[in-house]
């Protein structure tokens, strides 16, 4: 009796799964073949396009970082060699010292997110003519940096270059060589990193403070609070989700730079501007070590998966909203 | 702090303005050295307005020379635009279907197509490097705006438009009989219409700038877009500032001017992307 009655409820169980299936179905009646037809066809060109593009490049790469292939000898030569590309990558002094030059370079980011943060507060509430400047400060982030780095080649120029006339009319005898003293080149490269990417910051920081209630502004003012004080107590710490979005990009996009290095220096004076993608870039097509440049690709995909975490769990913990 | 001319106010806006031009000092710089013969570019104080006006012959040497930029030109306009066009064609589709077609595995294929885009595209390089050498893309136009025309971004932006479509529009097309393909370009399309010119506008500026991918996937000069261009104008001329700074003048400022016509479209999608070309 009792294991009837379990089956007869177990039937009615099913039963009803069946009947809330069936409504489902009747409830939107566009499923089934069909559906499911036209929505591979409208991402079809997307997904092959990047399985093309990117799944393969990147499965092919993991294989070819083991490999001594050497594009010139041609793919018959290539033999595993295990994790040899890596023990020599990693005692290169070249690939050691651009990997320093990059950390060096994040350095950079702290400045301009802190001159964006100002100058995106006064344009905010202390200016008028707002959509005006915004364009102003946008200009070198959306010009060639190309062109730029043609522009400050000029500009920095040892004897002959604008600046280094003024600071010399100023008084200083000996000014910096910039872009070709070992010591100044990497300087150079970040300031004008600085100043393209201000444009960029100071428009995601506006939109931030477009979050942060007025009220706070308002009440704080009563009390009598001065203008410093409003920045460093209310709207630092309230902008700080944006702060570490823009640090994250940052230091992500640190990792991306090479037009403005491969123009303005080209990795030089003496390796002293070289950062792993150039690196990357003089191994795979000027030396034409294909199977060593993998490896660089490899170990340059696994620094930004880390980051990657980090933004997670960073986003988490430290992030006060 | 009412109503009225707040004088306080006028103040900064003066400070800056002064500060403004300072910090655009290098374009006004390369907009003046670009109009003067070569002997007076370096000379100090900075002569801002030239003495002696070079400016025709430098563009024309610029324009017509050995690297004409004429031609340059073109293939940059020709590569901009295709990718801008199928860029855009491919991610709206994609959207669509991600947003509003109920179908099979779509939300795995999406954290898919999403997860690539974490991937630095210099890692790619060196095997689409080799892909392109495999089957004949290397060093033609056509693999050039292959390369940019499969945004994640531009998927993911355009998707979140999508999903603002209620439904209901959708459902009611469907029940008098139209297709999603008609759907998609009767009703769908001209909906996210200003999403799409964002899109448009921030892609063309990004692949204009490109010298990455022409600078590996491009061999032959008449193929160079305008940033490859540039460069080797540089390398040739390295020592005549006055044409160089006529070249940068010529990549440079037809840019800014689709920025500054474009300027709210470019400004609204970054701050909703939050991306960096």
């Amino acid at each position: 009796m009792e294991g009837e009655v379990k089956a007869r409820s177990k039937l009615a169980q099913a039963n009803q799964a069946k009947v809330k299936k069936k409504k489902k179905r009747n409830g939107d009646p566009f499923s089934g073949w069909q559906e499911n037809l036209s929505g591979y066809l409208f991402i079809a060109p997307m997904f092959l396009g990047t399985s093309a593009l990117v799944l393969f490049p990147i499965i092919a790469s993991l294989a070819l970082s083991f490999t001594d292939w050497n594009f010139v000898a041609g793919f018959k030569n290539a033999s595993f060699v295990g994790l040899e590309n890596f023990q020599a990558l990693f005692s290169n002094d070249t690939f050691l010292k651009s990997l320093k030059n990059n950390f060096i370079i994040l350095l950079a980011i702290p400045i301009t997110l802190f001159v964006s943060l100002s100058i995106a507060v006064i344009i905010n509430k202390y200016i008028y003519l707002k959509d005006f400047f915004k364009v102003i400060f946008f200009m070198p982030f959306i010009s060639s940096v190309v062109a730029v780095a043609v522009v400050f080649r000029v500009l920095f120029h040892p004897s002959d270059g604008p600046i280094n006339q003024l600071l010399m009319n100023l008084g200083i005898n000996n000014p910096p060589g910039w872009i070709s003293d070992i010591s100044y080149a990497l300087p150079s490269v970040m300031l004008i990193m600085i100043w393209t990417s201000i444009g960029f910051n100071l428009i995601i920081y506006l939109a931030g403070l477009q979050n942060i209630p007025i009220e706070l502004y308002e009440a704080a003012q009563i009390d009598g609070a001065s203008a410093w004080y409003q920045f460093t107590k209310i709207t630092i710490p309230l902008v700080s989700p944006t702060t570490f979005l823009l640090l994250i990009t940052g230091i992500i996009s640190s990792f991306k730079i090479f037009d403005l290095i491969i123009v303005l220096t080209n990795g030089g004076p003496a390796n002293s501007t070289i950062t792993p993608v150039v690196y990357l870039y003089q191994q795979a097509f000027l030396e034409l070590k294909t199977g060593y440049a993998s490896s660089v690709a490899l170990v340059m995909f696994i620094i930004i998966l880390v980051i990657t975490y980090f933004q997670f769990i960073g986003q988490k913990k430290w992030v006060n909203y | 702090m009412t109503a009225g001319i707040d004088f306080r106010k006028i103040i900064m806006t003066v400070v800056m303005a002064i500060f403004g031009i300072l910090f655009l000092m290098p374009f006004i710089w390369m907009i003046s050295a670009s109009l003067k013969i070569e002997e007076e570019v370096l000379t100090f104080p900075i002569q801002w307005i030239p003495d002696t006006w070079n400016a025709v012959a430098n563009y024309k040497e610029v324009w017509t020379g050995s690297m004409p930029f004429s031609l340059l030109y073109w293939n940059s306009i020709k590569v901009t635009v295709l990718t801008t066009f199928t860029s855009v064609f491919v991610s709206c589709l994609a959207a669509y279907g991600f947003a509003k077609i109920n179908f099979k595995g779509r939300d795995v294929l999406f954290i898919i197509v999403l997860a690539t885009y974490m991937i630095p595209p210099q890692t790619l390089l060196v095997t689409q490097f080799l892909l392109y050498r495999w089957v004949g893309l290397y060093d033609t136009h056509a693999g050039l705006v292959l390369l940019n025309s499969f945004s994640v971004f531009g998927t993911f932006m355009l998707r979140q438009f999508y999903l603002g479509i209620s439904n209901e529009i959708i459902e009611s097309a469907r029940m008098d009989g139209a297709g999603h393909f008609r759907i998609f370009f009767n009703i769908a399309l001209p909906l996210v219409r200003p999403a799409i010119a964002t899109y448009a506008i921030l892609r063309f500026i990004w692949t204009w700038n490109d010298f990455q991918y022409p600078l590996i996937f491009l061999r032959s000069e008449a193929l160079y877009t305008i940033q490859l261009g540039v460069q080797s104008f540089a390398d040739e001329h390295g020592s005549v500032y006055s044409l160089m700074m006529a070249a940068s003048v010529s990549a440079i400022v037809p840019l800014l001017i689709i920025f500054i016509i474009g300027q709210k479209h470019v400004i609204e999608g970054i701050q909703l992307g939050g991306v960096k070309g």
